[in-house]
């Protein structure tokens, strides 16, 4: 039996302890926020915080979150008003949404640990990212605005 | 219009409803005829939104609730995707029948065409066919609240006017809210056309202004937005499949009992599939169930299939590239023939040829394909993101061989599509294995699944001949393609581009050229065609604008100069006569001719708005490129910088849209900054190859897209303004075709070095 916290509150998992943590979230948690894009930590969507660090939950085996603190969308702010989430609403970030929480997860690790990023930070820590409607001007800008707070 | 008690789900029925219901239906005159009727009654134009299944609705009592605390529920009846049409349609209505949007909410319609009109969320449709109707459906409903207020005060109707989410008696000032109206409006019948009133343009509250966000921008940004793949029914199972690697391929013996060891693994089934062409129908494969989607992706790797063979195993991409190459070389069938184009060829002071190569690609939305179905006592109830919810309705009532009302299709948010979801076979191989297993399922595709089992976005070889006489004028203009067609999804091969797809940038060629001719060169299919983001568009103009730019090259003019004379004067272009069944993106060309002055106009706003001929820094260039398509006009400008290690980065973009009367400038202006995105992704990047029929991609290390670090820097977008009298076209696709060619162009102006083979990948490596 595995024993994780997920925002919070303990969860555990009697199966396979190899079973990437992406699928214990959304099937077993029921916390569907934290999506599925590829699989391999290619693209970002199931982007989640594991000791306060962004990770992709899809390259993560649930073994290695045990006895570990994940924090994923739905867990980032109760009221859902973290800076950065406020900054993606004040700039109308997303077009379908889908990939917008791994974003969101990837940017609020990136300015808990750089507060002020540089264009060329930002580019760096949001490549891993991938957003297919191609919102990247806005979530650029959405990174910025929630590190100024205008 | 249907009043409900507090704020319950909007949906229910009740009896008023019903009743009113069952009237729509019986007459029928509601439904269609609104479409069709003359312009002096209610539609400023016509469409060919009559000519889609079931037509269009706009009966309020279909679309808009209202609960006593004011509460007003709209039904939003085509697929959210990205483009923001769940909200915008909605507040069209909204704004129509003088509602305060704070005080609306909006609900996803189930796929349902009999009641909501056509729900075909593709071709740029949505505000194109639909503006109209829901301002009437809007306008509607503010009159049955205002007879409602005059009815209570006993004064004329005349005399009140809903303003703000009330009635008010002008004389008097009496205000009556809407909720208090709610139950009284939703008694009375319809308002026939003619009493209806539209707004005055001016009086928009919401309309035009770009003010509202997307309704699901809360639950998008903390996760609690419901796509595909978050539905969770009790005892649901999870499922993945293992599919035919190449095109006709089917399970020929497995063996599951590794997969069955693997912990967590349930049961392992075959699911049927169907003989090519098949439309959207499944092809079939080996199914794993388990606890949870990532044990069956386990479960799946340990499984033993052996396929049987297909013809389509001898699709390899290099050899077939030289077998297009070689057909472009040769007549094809001539779709389009103005003058004489062997005669102008013969008589040319000089002739110029580019052949160019536009590869097969994947839609790959960040969503794969995810579909939930329970089939139980003779019921099937699915939740997926289709763009079709009224089609895949239909294909599961074949399927399963069940009636009309015992299918139902829940829409989820769809998490990007581009066209991938028109195509429900994700929804039907999900309903068969809930049949096969008697349990709720949900099918999950791997980005492997979809990247390599997608209905493709066809390989094209374009050839384009010029024949331009002694002053360079340009007098001839042959434009071969060879590319499998996306008809082949539905028909024995047709072996070659059909009207629809030759119509989406190759006969449509808006220039004033005195000899023109456009051919049709074979090439069969080897996998899956269907529909991507602006279809053929992309290919077409990615050889005409780049030829464009070929030929001012070739005669020392500037590109942009060289476009706007083979543009030529303001007029209207009319090819059908030319033409072998001109396709006109489904609308009546009356509504929407091919118009050079709208043409001309977006290339001088576009050239002015950029700065064209400024001077640039060393490495940069500039192209343009123009395209009508979805019947809107729209031209981009790239600033290209290119590094001494021939690295290709975008510092400006500069897009004019042309698109007509338009509901939403935020969300067009979102959808062309990700249309020069994913322009940018085709134009660098995006390939599917395939070795003996199997596709040689599998994911986003061999697949590739662009990401933030390499995405334009700016993209200003410049909307034409545009009143009542200009009918709305489209937005979600036309963005996406100029982009390419305007790249290349802005590479050549840069580096000297013209791009005629796509992607560029490394070609500018130094």
């Amino acid at each position: 039996m595995i024993t994780l916290s997920v925002n919070g509150q303990q969860h555990s998992y009697d199966g396979d302890p190899s079973l990437p943590l992406l699928w214990f979230l959304r099937d077993e948690a029921g916390l569907p926020g934290t999506k599925y894009g590829c699989g391999e930590a290619l693209c970002g969507a199931c982007t989640v915080h594991l000791n306060g660090e962004a990770v992709r939950s899809c390259a993560v085996q649930i073994a290695d979150a045990a006895g570990k603190k994940v924090v994923t969308i739905e867990g980032l702010d109760p009221h859902g008003n973290h800076p950065v989430q406020r900054a993606w609403r004040a700039v109308n970030v997303p077009q379908c949404g889908f990939c917008q929480a791994g974003q969101i997860m990837q940017a609020a690790a990136l300015l808990a640990t750089t507060p002020n990023p540089t264009d060329a930070q930002i580019h760096t820590a949001m490549a891993g990212n991938i957003c297919r409607c191609g919102c990247y001007q806005r979530i650029e800008s959405a990174v910025r605005t929630a590190a100024t707070g205008v | 219009m249907t009043h409900i008690e507090k704020n319950s789900p909007p949906l229910v029925e009740n009896v008023s409803r019903r009743g009113l219901l069952k009237g729509v239906v019986a007459s029928g005159s509601l439904i269609v005829a609104t479409t069709y009727l003359p312009k002096r009654a209610m539609a400023a134009w016509a469409t060919g939104a009559g000519l889609m299944p079931h037509g269009t609705v706009s009966d309020p009592h279909v679309f808009v609730a209202i609960a006593k605390d004011g509460i007003v529920t709209i039904v939003a009846h085509r697929s959210e995707m990205g483009t923001g049409s769940k909200t915008s349609l909605p507040m069209v209505v909204a704004d129509e029948m003088g509602a305060d949007w704070s005080r609306c909410r909006v609900v996803q319609a189930p796929g349902d065409e009999v009641k909501y009109g056509n729900q075909d969320t593709d071709g740029s449709r949505s505000l194109r066919h639909f503006v109209q109707p829901m301002r009437q459906c809007g306008a509607a409903a503010r009159l049955m609240l205002e007879m409602a207020a005059a009815e209570r005060w006993g004064v004329d109707v005349s005399s009140v006017e809903a303003v703000d989410h009330a009635v008010v008696h002008r004389d008097s000032g009496r205000r009556l809210g809407f909720g208090d109206l709610a139950e009284a409006a939703a008694a009375l019948p319809t308002p026939a056309p003619d009493k209806i009133r539209l707004k005055d343009t001016n009086s928009f509250r919401y309309i035009g202004t770009g003010s509202v966000p997307i309704v699901d921008l809360f639950g998008i940004t903390t996760g609690t937005a419901t796509y595909g793949a978050d539905i969770r029914l009790p005892g649901m199972k999870y499922a993945v499949i293992a599919r035919p690697p190449v095109l006709g391929a089917k399970v020929k013996s497995f063996d599951g009992s590794a997969a069955l060891k693997v912990p967590g693994v349930e049961k392992v089934v075959e699911v049927q599939g169907w003989d090519w062409p098949a439309k959207f129908q499944p092809v079939g494969g080996v199914a794993v169930i388990a606890r949870n989607t990532g044990v069956a992706i386990k479960g799946r790797d340990a499984l033993k299939i052996t396929w049987t063979d297909s013809p389509h195993a001898v699709y390899n991409s290099d050899s077939y590239r030289e077998m297009l190459l070689e057909n472009a070389r040769k007549p094809g069938k001539t779709v389009r023939n103005d003058g004489d184009i062997d005669g102008a060829m013969k008589s040319a002071a000089k002739t110029i040829t580019a052949e160019y190569y536009i590869p097969q690609s994947s839609h790959a939305p960040m969503e794969p394909p995810v579909a939930t179905a329970w089939v139980h006592d003779g019921m099937c109830e699915v939740w997926a993101p289709v763009q079709s919810p009224g089609g895949t309705h239909d294909d599961l009532v074949k399927t399963l061989g069940l009636s009309y009302d015992k299918v139902k299709v829940n829409v989820t948010l769809l998490g990007g599509a581009f066209g991938r979801k028109s195509k429900c076979d994700f929804v039907l191989e999900a309903a068969l294995l809930s049949k096969t297993l008697n349990a709720p399922v949900r099918v999950q595709w791997t980005r492997e699944d979809d990247i390599q089992h997608d209905f493709y976005h066809a390989v094209a070889v374009e050839r384009i001949e010029a024949a331009l006489d002694a002053n360079n004028k340009v007098i001839g203009w042959r434009h071969r393609n060879a590319a499998p067609s996306l008809f082949s999804t539905f028909m024995p091969d047709p072996k070659m581009q059909q009207p629809l797809e030759y119509s989406m940038g190759q006969v449509d060629l808006p220039f004033a050229i005195e000899n023109i001719r456009c051919e049709v060169c074979e090439a069969p299919a080897h996998s899956r065609i269907g529909w991507f983001r602006s279809v053929r568009n992309v290919p077409n103009t990615f050889a005409t604008q780049s030829f464009v730019a070929e030929l001012a090259h070739a005669t020392g003019r500037d590109p942009k100069d060289m476009l706007l004379e083979l543009i030529g004067a303001p007029r209207i272009v009319d090819p059908r006569k030319t033409t072998v069944d001109l396709w006109n993106y489904g609308d009546p060309f009356e509504t929407y001719p091919i118009d050079t002055g709208r043409l001309r106009g977006v290339v001088e706003l576009v050239a002015e708005k950029a700065g064209w001929g400024r001077d640039l820094p060393a490495g940069h260039g500039m192209g343009i490129a123009v395209q009508r398509s979805f019947l809107s006009y729209i031209a981009t400008v790239v600033e290209v910088a290119i590094d001494d290690k021939g690295n290709i980065s975008v510092p400006r973009v500069d897009t004019a849209v042309d698109c007509g009367f338009h509901v939403n400038p935020e969300r067009i202006t979102s959808q062309i900054e990700g249309a020069a995105i994913m322009g940018l992704g085709i134009a660098k990047h995006c390939e599917i190859t395939y070795k003996n029929g199997v596709v040689q991609q599998s994911n986003f290390n061999d697949y590739q897209v662009v990401r933030i670090d390499e995405a334009p820097r700016v993209t200003n977008v410049y909307i034409v303004p545009a009143g009542w009298d200009t009918p709305s076209s489209g937005v979600g696709e036309p963005g996406t075709p100029p982009f390419a060619p305007a790249l290349c162009n802005a590479i050549f102006a840069a580096t000297g070095k013209r791009i005629r083979n796509l992607p560029i990948g490394d070609q500018l490596a130094i």
